[in-house]
């Protein structure tokens, strides 16, 4: 009864064509908006904004980037944190390069650049594919990371090795959203402005013919060339722009979370938390980004919590060692019982209320 | 200029007034290399015999050796340790195919794979909770000192492993090729459907293949545990050992044991003779890019199965 599209005519292709074609789905998506624009910022204190909803929605953007690439163009990469730490030092070259160039522009740039050398790395995918082309993406994670720590170049000489963002105001503005003086509101509100338009770009392409493409090279790649699906510029083009999204999500990281540029932060640990939260999220799923970020930065907080929380008093490191057990364990209960991901789970329940209170 | 010649100059006029010293390295690398190997072992078993790319067999590496350290350090004989060990492995395999691959049959690689990360989590935790995240001496009684041999120095450890794991491969093709589980094993490897057809418990044969697994992990655990000490970094290893399974091919136990040779070799000469060019530690990422250069000429590794698509 709740969610039912009977009656909602369609008298536009425009209308037709919308992302959000039922009223019931608009009003959620806009009341979820609501809230992450206006009740979260107003009602959370900065504990609650840089350590649950900075990296939230930093990995949500890296995640949105991993599930173009494996989701829906089907190649399976672990180089993830490599291409985010391309993101996060670019990024932090631009702006110390150029000091003039307004902040928006770095991220963009950043992005692109993370763009083209994810597609470099992405050439072997068009000899080789499955698990083979995962660990030949492992290279790009190690290959990368190490020449960021080697080469002084990348950290203007600087003797410590980290590094910290440049303090920059939004374009036409004086409010700081990197730096010291930027409060967490502003830095919330930058990154999740970007996560929300990108996210919209990000559905837009995998509705439009680029996004078809890709899905078709995923179910089965020969019999999409024999349809006349070049493979070599969907492949790449699934690389470019995954990296793209990768390489901004490493620059928020940067910049907006944690404030200062460090190779460590982005090592192979990095790729495999956003490849599970795209799996336990939903592969092919925008949606699923979202939920998946979201479970699994919120997990590690929680069993951290946990234990404070039910009175009992256990060495923290016996703590940490528990954590890995059960963060291990939730996934492989979480496979066996979805294996289709939490976006799946909100489908049902779609199902579900359509009918709702009725049984059918 | 400096940069070049340091690249194609330098490295090989040192290798020509010391062509001893080249040797060294190279033998150097070839028993690192076994080493290798001994892990790649347990990710091809698996592999074969299930399609499931274990992702986990680092952590089980380092279980294994955890476990064997730690009942040796309670005061037990290394045989009993050993044996003790030995049965851990076996529950954890029969835990692992009941409790997780047989709840998965029939979904896509990707979610086993994951699947096996989670394990790796999970293994991780579970060995340094029960015996502590200290790091573990493990002294099996080999010398680590270098012996002259022809000119040339060996360490006596690294012969050591290296027979180890010539033995080990010797039992592994007689376990494969003369007896009845080997047959079946083999029969799995080469397709399920058709094993399961002529009555072959699929379910023991997994769990089998996972025991012998973590046999292998065992034996390679004690090798780099003496080596290195029984330590967290341990479950790193595997990394390694990925690079040495694409270049070797994911099904070929020859494939494991010469990959890791190249990989070993390739890893320790370009580090001393050319790592000095690059700013050095280039063996973290070096054996990747071997492989991802390999690969583009020989997608399916050295001794892979062709790879035949049909539409």
């Amino acid at each position: 009864m709740l969610y039912r599209e009977a009656g909602q005519f369609k008298t536009s292709y425009a209308r037709d064509w919308s992302i959000f074609p039922i009223a019931q789905d608009r009003i959620v998506v806009f009341g979820m908006l609501a809230i992450a624009f206006i009740a979260v910022p107003a009602l959370s204190n900065q504990y609650w904004l840089m350590t649950i909803f900075m990296p939230f929605l930093v990995m949500s953007m890296a995640a949105l980037g991993l599930n173009i690439l494996t989701g829906y163009a089907g190649q399976l990469s672990l180089g993830t944190g490599g291409f985010m730490a391309t993101g996060a030092f670019a990024a932090y070259k631009l702006s110390t390069a150029f000091p003039g160039m307004p902040i928006e522009a770095v991220f963009l740039a950043s992005g692109l650049i993370t763009a083209g050398v994810g597609v470099l790395f992405g050439i072997p995918s068009l000899r080789i594919k499955g698990f083979y082309l995962a660990v030949a993406t492992l290279a790009a994670q190690f290959f990368l990371l190490w020449l960021y720590n080697k080469v002084p170049w990348f950290t203007n000489y600087s003797t410590s090795g980290v590094i910290s963002a440049p303090p920059r105001t939004i374009l036409f503005t004086d409010i700081y959203v990197t730096g010291p003086q930027a409060t967490a509101e502003a830095k919330y509100l930058f990154a999740l402005t970007m996560v929300v338009i990108l996210a919209l770009a990000a559905k837009n392409l995998v509705r439009s013919s680029i996004g078809r493409r890709w899905m078709a090279v995923r179910d089965m790649d020969i019999a999409a060339e024999i349809i006349g699906i070049k493979p070599l510029q969907t492949k790449l083009s699934a690389f470019a722009i995954s990296s793209f999204y990768c390489g901004v999500a490493g620059a928020m990281w940067a910049f907006l979370y944690t404030g200062s540029v460090e190779p460590l932060a982005f090592d192979i640990n990095r790729s495999f938390q956003v490849l599970f939260m795209i799996i336990i999220g939903g592969l092919g799923s925008i949606l699923g980004s979202f939920l998946g970020a979201g479970f699994i930065i919120a997990l590690p907080i929680l069993l951290t919590n946990a234990p404070s929380l039910l009175g009992l008093n256990i060495a923290v490191d016996v703590v940490s060692h528990l954590e890995f057990m059960i963060f291990g364990a939730l996934i492989i209960f979480f496979l066996i019982v979805e294996p289709h991901g939490l976006a799946r789970l909100w489908q049902i329940l779609k199902e579900k209320l359509r009918l709702w209170p009725f049984p059918y | 200029m400096d940069f070049l010649s340091s690249i194609f100059i330098d490295p090989f006029v040192q290798i020509g007034s010391y062509p001893l010293f080249f040797v060294e390295v190279v033998i150097g690398g070839l028993l690192s290399g076994v080493m290798y190997s001994l892990v790649a072992l347990g990710f091809v078993l698996i592999f074969k015999a299930s399609g499931v790319f274990n992702f986990a067999q680092g952590a089980m590496v380092l279980f294994a050796a955890l476990s064997f350290a730690g009942l040796m350090e309670h005061g037990l004989h290394w045989t009993i340790a050993l044996a003790l060990t030995m049965g851990i492995m076996a529950l954890v395999a029969i835990a692992v195919e009941r409790l997780v691959l047989g709840k998965l049959v029939n979904q896509p690689h990707i979610i086993l794979f994951m699947a096996t990360i989670g394990i790796t989590y999970f293994l991780d935790g579970f060995g340094q909770t029960i015996w502590g995240s200290d790091v573990k001496v493990l002294d099996i009684g080999i010398p680590q000192t270098p012996i002259e041999i022809g000119g040339v120095l060996i360490n006596q450890f690294d012969i050591f492993a290296a027979v180890v794991a010539g033995l080990l491969v010797f039992v592994l093709a007689v376990f494969f090729q003369k007896t009845r589980v080997g047959r079946a094993l083999r029969a799995v490897a080469d397709d399920h459907q058709a094993a399961l057809s002529v009555g072959i418990p699929l379910k023991t044969i997994w769990a089998i293949v996972w025991t012998v697994a973590g046999l292998v992990g065992l034996v390679a655990g004690i090798m780099w545990g003496s080596k290195l000490g029984v330590q967290f970094s341990l479950a790193l290893v595997a990394l390694k050992a990925l690079p040495v399974l694409i270049l070797g091919g994911f099904t070929s136990i020859p494939g494991a044991i010469v990959g890791g040779l190249i990989v070993g070799v390739g890893e320790k000469v370009a580090e001393v003779f050319w790592g000095s060019a690059f700013g050095g530690a280039i063996e973290d990422w070096f054996a990747y890019m071997l492989a991802l250069v390999f690969l583009l000429f020989r997608p399916q590794g050295l001794f892979g199965e062709k790879i035949i698509e049909r539409v």
